[in-house]
């Protein structure tokens, strides 16, 4: 081995000892609020001395194909990035979750290729090992792909965000599932010469079950499933790393399978829904479960003016806001903000009321108050501001609406019925902020409209809130 | 590689993935709901090391001088996907995580 070659080696494995140790360290960073920017250029900056000492490693062989798609996907994935709105964040998440899976389907359909083509000297057991592992991260990597497609879609508003149903689709499924598995036990029962259809089969059949086994997911599920598609893209990746022998992608991508999924329960938890009942029980869409929201539209809603909310909101006690998408979309957490200031130089304590799944993810709230300043203390997670809206005397609701269903509560039938809520219903006056009737993302309707407590205010959330401003202001 | 050097050699990388596993569990299991979409955006990007995968693979393509467009097309996929990954991954988690420092800003 030439000096050259040795250091090459050397480099190569330290840089990936050090990208495993950043990428462990900046996730324990990004865990607390304190640290978690230094935790995510931690793990940055050991993404880049990984790719750098692959790069140096291959002696750049293709380097233009390197170039060019690195340049291309840098330009690309900036300019998403910091071009996209902080509400339509999520489906962002869920796009670039796509392209990592979609690279790892790739790079194994590459492999495929090549060892169809120019098969290397491999010992039986080595080349089975890699055939196992090709396919598993193709299958995985391309469900991933079209699955986060599918999720972008829906999310983006570019198709329906209900979840779509038929007869059979289960039985479908099952057999698009199964014949990618058939055709990939017989991939890997030949591990060489294998005809490619059986390969473009198998990889067709993981694309469609995407978005198959996507399509019927909808409503307040869909943050659960990004998390969940993340984590397969995790897999993917560590698996692409036993079919390319290299350990930081079998490390790093089984940090995120572990996490992912760790994350993932921790979502289904907190609406307490079983995994297998996000993925299997289409919410409020199978049939049966239409009846109980089927009184048709509801007749007993008290709408209200700006002025009069103003008033009862200015002569609190103590308000609580429960913000939600309709927030997000209305960009209204500036305003929000204003109000609570004006509120509280009038002496109105004010709380903020945040649901583990409020928005179309985890945390999509407080990332939105906090970049308008809403002070980290005034937030309170669901199970800390439940007792108190028994001594609220107005809940304030945003453009949330699932989050705050009393059915999930008292109606069994009720496809959401099990998930915490917050007990909105319990202060003394609700106050609804909504753009229309429209029911929410679950696609269920609200008695807690036709409460006697409760008024609406219809119209965008921004435009409410402002005119809440100059309304508070001015008394 | 003969037998026995395989049984070794699996077993390396399975005992990595055991304890990678152990750790991808351990390391986020006290995690503030504020900080889940910043730590999924994270984890996100860090799958996108896929990119290195993405490397090695043109590498192979071109080392046994396989100039086919489907080649070449499968290899520039898979670079720009990765690096969409990583790019858009790490940018975003970074928007993310710059309104936390905002809110720092003014408590201080």
């Amino acid at each position: 081995m030439t000096a050259y070659a040795l250091a090459q080696t050397i480099v190569f494995y330290t840089a990936t000892l050090a990208a495993v140790v950043l990428f462990i360290l900046g996730l324990r960073y990004l865990s607390s609020p304190a640290t978690a920017r230094v935790g995510n250029r931690y793990a940055a900056v050991g993404m880049l001395l990984a790719i750098a000492a692959s790069i140096w490693r291959i002696d750049a062989a293709g380097w233009w194909i390197i170039l060019i798609g690195i340049a291309v996907g840098t330009v690309i994935g900036l300019f998403s990035a910091l071009k996209v709105k902080m509400t339509a964040m999520p489906q962002m998440v869920a796009l670039f979750n796509g392209a990592g899976g979609g690279a790892a389907a790739c790079i194994s359909t590459a492999e495929f290729f090549v060892l169809a083509t120019a098969p290397p000297s491999l010992s039986p057991q080595l080349r089975l090992l890699t055939y196992v592992s090709l396919v598993v991260s193709a299958i995985i990597g391309a469900v991933s792909f079209s699955g986060s497609i599918i999720a972008f879609l829906k999310l983006q508003e570019w198709m329906t965000g209900r979840p779509v149903t038929y007869k059979g689709q289960q039985a479908v499924n099952a057999l698009i599932g199964l014949s990618a598995l058939v055709l990939a036990l017989g991939i890997m029962a030949r591990s060489g010469d294998v005809p490619w259809v059986w390969y473009v089969g198998m990889l067709a059949a993981a694309l469609i079950f995407g978005v198959l086994f996507v399509l019927p997911i909808g409503g307040a599920d869909m943050p659960v499933v990004i998390s969940l598609l993340n984590s397969f893209t995790g897999v993917a990746v560590a698996i692409t790393g036993f079919e390319l022998d290299n350990q930081l992608l079998i490390v790093s991508g089984t940090l995120v399978g572990a996490s992912g999924t760790l994350l993932t329960m921790m979502m289904g938890k907190a609406m307490n829904r079983p995994l297998t009942n996000v993925l299997f029980g289409a919410f409020g869409a199978s049939g049966g479960m239409e009846v109980a929201s089927a009184s048709g539209a509801p007749q007993n809603i008290r709408s209200t003016s700006v002025d009069d909310v103003a008033v009862m909101l200015a002569y609190a006690h103590q308000v609580i806001v429960v913000p939600g998408y309709g927030m997000a979309v209305a960009q209204a957490q500036h305003s929000v903000r204003e109000l609570a200031d004006q509120l509280e130089k009038k002496g109105v304590s004010v709380k903020y009321a945040i649901h583990p799944v409020a928005g179309r993810m985890p945390g999509h709230m407080n990332v939105l108050l906090a970049e308008a300043n809403v002070p980290y203390n005034q937030l309170y997670d669901m199970d800390d501001i439940n007792p108190e809206f028994g001594r609220t005397d107005v809940a304030l609701i945003i453009g949330a609406n699932d989050v705050t269903n009393p059915a999930a509560r008292n109606v069994p039938s009720s496809p959401i019925y099990g998930m915490p809520i917050l007990d909105v219903d319990k202060a003394a006056n609700v106050v609804v902020l909504k753009r229309s009737m429209r029911s929410g993302f679950a696609g269920i309707d609200n008695p807690l409209y036709e409460d006697p407590k409760t008024v609406m205010l219809f119209g965008d959330a921004k435009a409410s809130v402002d005119g809440l401003v100059h309304a508070v202001k001015v008394l | 590689m003969t037998g026995l050097e395989f049984v070794s050699y699996l077993f390396d990388l399975l005992l990595v993935f055991a304890l990678a596993i152990f750790v991808g569990f351990e390391v986020i299991s006290k995690v503030p709901t504020t900080l889940h979409t910043p730590l999924m955006s994270a984890t996100n990007a860090i799958h996108g090391v896929v990119l290195v995968g993405a490397i090695f693979i043109v590498a192979a393509i071109f080392n046994a001088s396989l100039s086919s467009p489907l080649f070449i097309a499968l290899a520039l996929v898979a670079v720009t996907l990765g690096t969409i990954n990583v790019v858009g991954g790490f940018a975003v988690t970074e928007r993310m995580l710059q309104m936390f420092k905002k809110k720092d800003a003014v408590k201080k």
